[in-house]
């Protein structure tokens, strides 16, 4: 059965916020999988008749591990460059929307909440720069 | 098999798990992991990085469809994920040490559990239960909107905050370290221990998967877990059948799909299990 739509007049706690997190998340994503889907095809057209082959594990090589390695190569067009971009865009999405919702509660004036969001922002921003993924 | 025939078959398997994934709330990579390393013979780490992407995709695409409808509680949501991200950063640092033959048979338990725990009869939940002090504190109490209630809206108390709190911690260990939204216990914590209703718990659940899984990409991208070319059909694939899912689930009962997927599941599970006790994965 369909379930009816939020009335008007009866708002949602944080429905606002809810709102510009809902459209982050969409935009986030498809910007993300656009750039994937780009470098997908550089990388097909090119490698495309290479033998598949990930049953070993080699791990990947410097430049797809670190954020300058993948800028580097996604400006030289590698299509694996562009794709781990993309990846980074993917990765940066619900980053990007902890942010947001630490400034959207600290324009309700909901200290708690901002307390909350920070710590999450943190672990975020910890695992990030803490893997060695930055430098 | 040559990439372009590798990547047309490992989009197709994802987007059907994708699909699964949203229908059921139990998350597209749960059934990922095994597809790839089962059936496409990737080696497990390249797997579970490839999946905790497209784990990432499936949330924040899912997530963005029923934020919008009114399900999901951000509060919730944004303390709960206080526990899962520092358990995905533990799990994720546990994945890089742990050697793949134990990851897979921790993978096969959590599958046949998952199984189990979508099996069995959900209690139902008693309505208007008394608001709980811990969580009226948090300001976690809510409403969201149903047809059967007289105004169209029903609200929430929620319970049993510390349990839930717990639980979430494990939860995101377990995603850490297998590449997976880990939706199935994420939902035991809510709807089970903390008594939130199962669309409220399904949807914030999907909706904090991505931040988890964010907190162990750094781990997983930094030792070269994910791979562009596997990543890159996985992720387009789940993405696009978890989009599509996500439409159906706000019309659909799950039920009957529940069962069917919760079989497979274990069927998995069970495969996972004695490829990880023989040492062959």
């Amino acid at each position: 059965m369909a379930v009816a739509k939020p009335r008007a007049g009866k708002p949602w706690t944080d429905k606002k916020i809810e709102d510009i997190v809902g459209n982050l998340l969409r935009v986030g994503v498809l910007v993300s999988a656009f750039v994937v889907l780009l470098g997908g095809a550089i990388y097909l057209a090119r490698h495309g008749r290479s033998p598949a082959n990930y049953r070993v594990f080699q791990g990947e090589p410097a430049d797809f591990r670190r954020i300058g390695g993948i800028l580097k190569q996604a400006f030289a067009l590698s299509g694996r460059g562009i794709i781990q971009l993309g990846l980074l865009l993917l990765i940066a999405t619900p980053v990007a929307r902890v942010a947001f919702a630490v400034w959207g509660f600290a324009e309700e004036g909901d200290r708690m909440y901002v307390t909350f969001t920070v710590i999450v922002l943190v672990i975020l921003l910890y695992s990030l720069v803490g893997s060695g993924m930055m430098f | 098999m040559n990439v372009i025939e590798f990547t047309a078959l490992v989009w197709i398997g994802s987007f059907v798990a994708g699909l699964l994934g949203a229908l059921t709330g139990l998350g597209g990579g749960v059934v990922l992991v095994p597809l790839l390393t089962l059936f496409f013979h990737v080696d497990l780490r390249y797997a579970i990085g490839a999946s905790l992407v497209s784990v990432i995709a499936t949330s924040s695409g899912a997530a963005a469809a029923y934020v919008k409808e009114g399900f999901s509680n951000i509060r919730i949501g944004m303390f709960l994920e206080i526990a899962t991200t520092i358990g995905a950063l533990l799990g994720a640092y546990l994945a890089v040490v742990v050697p793949t033959s134990a990851i897979a048979i921790i993978f096969g338990v959590v599958l046949v559990y998952s199984a189990y725990l979508s099996r069995r009869p959900r209690p139902k939940h008693e309505r208007n239960l008394p608001p709980d002090r811990l969580a009226t504190r948090l300001k976690m109490n809510g409403s969201f909107p149903d047809a059967e209630e007289k105004d169209g809206i029903r609200s929430y108390n929620v319970q049993h905050v510390p349990a839930g709190f717990s639980l979430m911690f494990g939860a995101g260990a377990l995603s850490g370290l297998l590449g997976i939204g880990s939706g199935a216990v994420k939902v035991l914590a809510m709807d089970q221990a903390m008594k939130i209703p199962f669309k409220v718990s399904t949807t914030t659940s999907n909706f904090m998967i991505g931040v988890t899984a964010a907190a162990s990409a750094g781990v997983y991208l930094s030792r070269g877990f994910i791979d562009p070319g596997l990543a890159m059909p996985v992720m387009l694939g789940v993405l696009a059948g978890s989009l599509l899912g996500s439409r159906i689930l706000i019309q659909t009962e799950t039920k009957v799909l529940r069962i069917v997927f919760s079989a497979v599941i274990a069927l998995l599970g069970l495969e996972m299990l004695y490829k990880g006790l023989a040492g062959r994965i």
